[in-house]
């Protein structure tokens, strides 16, 4: 067949537009990167300064003279139970809030106004939160600054997160899946429970995912509510692993190396560095695990 | 080129990685008349459609071999613009899918996507809508509605809309897959006749799992099972003497 001029050559105004599209991928990958390159910084220099830091002994030895000597485990062990402790008190008000939302609360305007309150406390700054925590649970009802009551102020501050992603989640599973239930008989319970958690459990995760970070992260919140820069901590046996009691003051990471980054005169570099790498590792690994669950329950899933 | 045919698919295999759909489909499809690709589910008849105008190609595992040439170029060749093909080869889904915008601005929104805004004036624009509109019989419908949404139509007159706003960028070719099957028996009636008035002007391939649609609304019909083209020619002969077996235990209704 002989050679025909190409009658789907681009236009002049398509490869103007294309010209365009082009420039603006450009400036997308410009943001990302411009995004990413500060972080890679952050990371690479709390990397490259903490790293001689660390050692076997660094993470299992309790801080001594402020920090400036020994290790970290005392407020690694403190973070670790501040977060397990917030996610037990946070997770099912917060999962169990945010299934009352979507699926039983009636359209109403009461309804609305909840979700409108409960997405403008997501965005207010942690140290009113602190200071909500100083005055309820401290002031009005007299409890001790302590694990307890930090693990509350924290769960206080991340529940708006975990309702708000459990919500999202639950309203992205489509309604034809409740209709088909419904029809065949089955109670708003069980078409929750067999169609819908199942088909939104990654999402809900990732709300757990948010808070994890932000409760082992945040350092005001638990600054005015019960973590302390230094005390003194049982170091032998297996009372190691469990320095506090819920009722008293701890410490943690986010709190110690806050106090060792500016109180402490002559801290070493390494140490600093070395505490905010276990953070920021400490972070990632808690991360991954969500992660890592997330991608194999959503691989259970299906539509 | 020969201007006998309109689409002309020489060897073409595609498959969805390592999935084959698609098995050396030679065929050629007439201008000026309604061509009907039948089969059962799952033969193949979507993916062939949707390689006419390359939109197989968003999914990223679709690997191709072969020709399809349309208007004396093959469309697979590296230096056609899909948007330029795309404008010539309009499509029609099978559930209608008005963009949320307004019926007006549904549309304009081909020529807008293809004409510099200098060249359109708000004259230029209101007359392509009503035109567009009129072919299609939808205009004493909603001409009180234009600024309203589209999807606010019931489902025949978007379906009406799908196919008016392809008419602005005057394509050849109107590729339409399974476009009643939301529709009842009122509306394929008239999607129907619609169809009928535009195969003056356009080819049109349409797919559709109804015999009796096939039948009533195409002047060929293209017969496919798993992947492979069984049988291509006139209605009435495909209908009345069909020469394949398989043909003719589809027809009468043992499979599909
Ligand atoms: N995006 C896709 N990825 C993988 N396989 C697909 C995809 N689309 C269709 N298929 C497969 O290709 C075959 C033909 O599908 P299709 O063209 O939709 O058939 P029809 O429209 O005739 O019902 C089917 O076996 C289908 O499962
Ligand atoms: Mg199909």
């Amino acid at each position: 067949m002989r050679e025909m001029s190409n009658p789907f050559a681009p236009t002049a105004y398509e490869r103007r537009k294309a010209r365009t599209a082009r420039v603006m991928e450009y400036v997308f990958l410009a943001m990302g990167i411009a995004l990413i390159i500060p972080m890679l910084l952050i990371i690479g220099v709390i990397v490259v300064k903490g790293w001689p830091a660390l050692s076997w002994e660094y993470l299992t030895a309790n801080p001594m003279r402020g920090g400036a000597v020994g290790g970290i485990w005392g407020p690694l062990i403190g973070t670790f139970y501040l977060t397990v402790l917030c996610l037990l008190i946070v997770a099912p008000v917060g999962i169990l809030a945010g299934i009352y939302l979507n699926e039983y609360a009636p359209d109403n305007r009461l309804t609305r106004a909840i979700m409108i309150a409960v997405t403008s406390l997501a965005g207010v700054p942690s140290i009113v939160h602190a200071l909500f925590g100083l005055g309820a649970f401290v002031a009005a009802m007299h409890l001790n600054k302590s694990l307890l009551v930090a693990a509350a102020t924290l769960a206080v501050m991340t529940l708006p997160v975990m309702i708000t992603s459990t919500r999202e989640a639950l309203a992205a599973v489509p309604r034809n899946f409740r209709e088909a239930c419904w029809n065949l008989g089955a109670t708003r319970w069980q078409t929750i429970r067999t169609i819908v958690l199942p088909n939104s459990i990654s999402g809900i995760l990732t709300g757990v995912i948010l808070v994890v970070a932000r409760a082992a992260g945040e350092t005001a919140p638990i600054m005015l509510t019960g973590a302390v820069a230094s005390m003194w901590v049982e170091d032998e046996g297996w009372a190691k692993f469990t320095p506090y009691r819920l009722d008293e003051q701890f410490m943690a990471m986010a709190m110690h190396l806050n106090s060792i980054a500016r109180d402490v005169p002559g801290m070493p570099e390494s140490m600093k560095f070395g505490s905010a790498l276990v953070l920021l590792l400490l972070i990632l690994t808690i991360n991954s695990a969500a992660v890592a669950l997330r991608l194999y329950l959503r691989r259970r899933k299906r539509w | 080129m020969n201007s006998s045919i309109s689409i002309d698919v020489r060897d073409f295999n595609l498959w969805y990685g390592d999935f084959q759909a698609l098995h050396h489909v030679s065929v050629e499809i007439k201008p000026g008349i309604i061509t009907s690709l039948i089969g059962p589910s799952g033969c193949g008849k979507t993916t062939l459609l949707r390689s006419f105008n390359r939109i197989n190609e968003r999914y990223g595992n679709v690997r191709t071999t072969g020709r399809i040439t349309i208007l004396g170029k093959n469309i697979l060749d590296e230096d056609v613009s899909v948007a330029s093909l795309r404008k010539r080869t309009g499509m029609v889904f099978q559930r209608p899918n008005p963009l949320p915008i307004s019926v007006y601005e549904n549309v304009i929104f081909g020529i807008k996507s293809h004409t510099p805004s200098s060249q359109l004036g708000r004259r230029v624009l209101d007359e392509a809508v009503e035109t567009a509109l009129r072919e299609v019989s939808l205009w004493e419908d909603v001409k009180d509605r234009l600024k309203s949404r589209a999807t606010e139509l019931t489902l025949e007159q978007q379906q009406k809309l799908c196919i008016a706003r392809l008419l602005p960028l005057k394509p050849d070719i109107i590729l339409m897959d399974e476009p009643c099957s939301a529709l009842d028996a009122a509306g394929i009636e008239r999607i129907e006749e619609l169809i009928g008035e535009l195969k003056r002007t356009f080819t049109i391939v349409m797919v559709t799992h109804n015999m009796a649609q096939a039948r009533r609304a195409s002047d060929e019909c293209i017969f496919m099972l798993m992947g492979e083209i069984i049988e291509h020619s006139a209605t009435v002969e495909l209908f009345g003497s069909p020469k394949h077996e398989k043909t003719g235990m589809y027809i009468e209704g043992r499979y599909g």
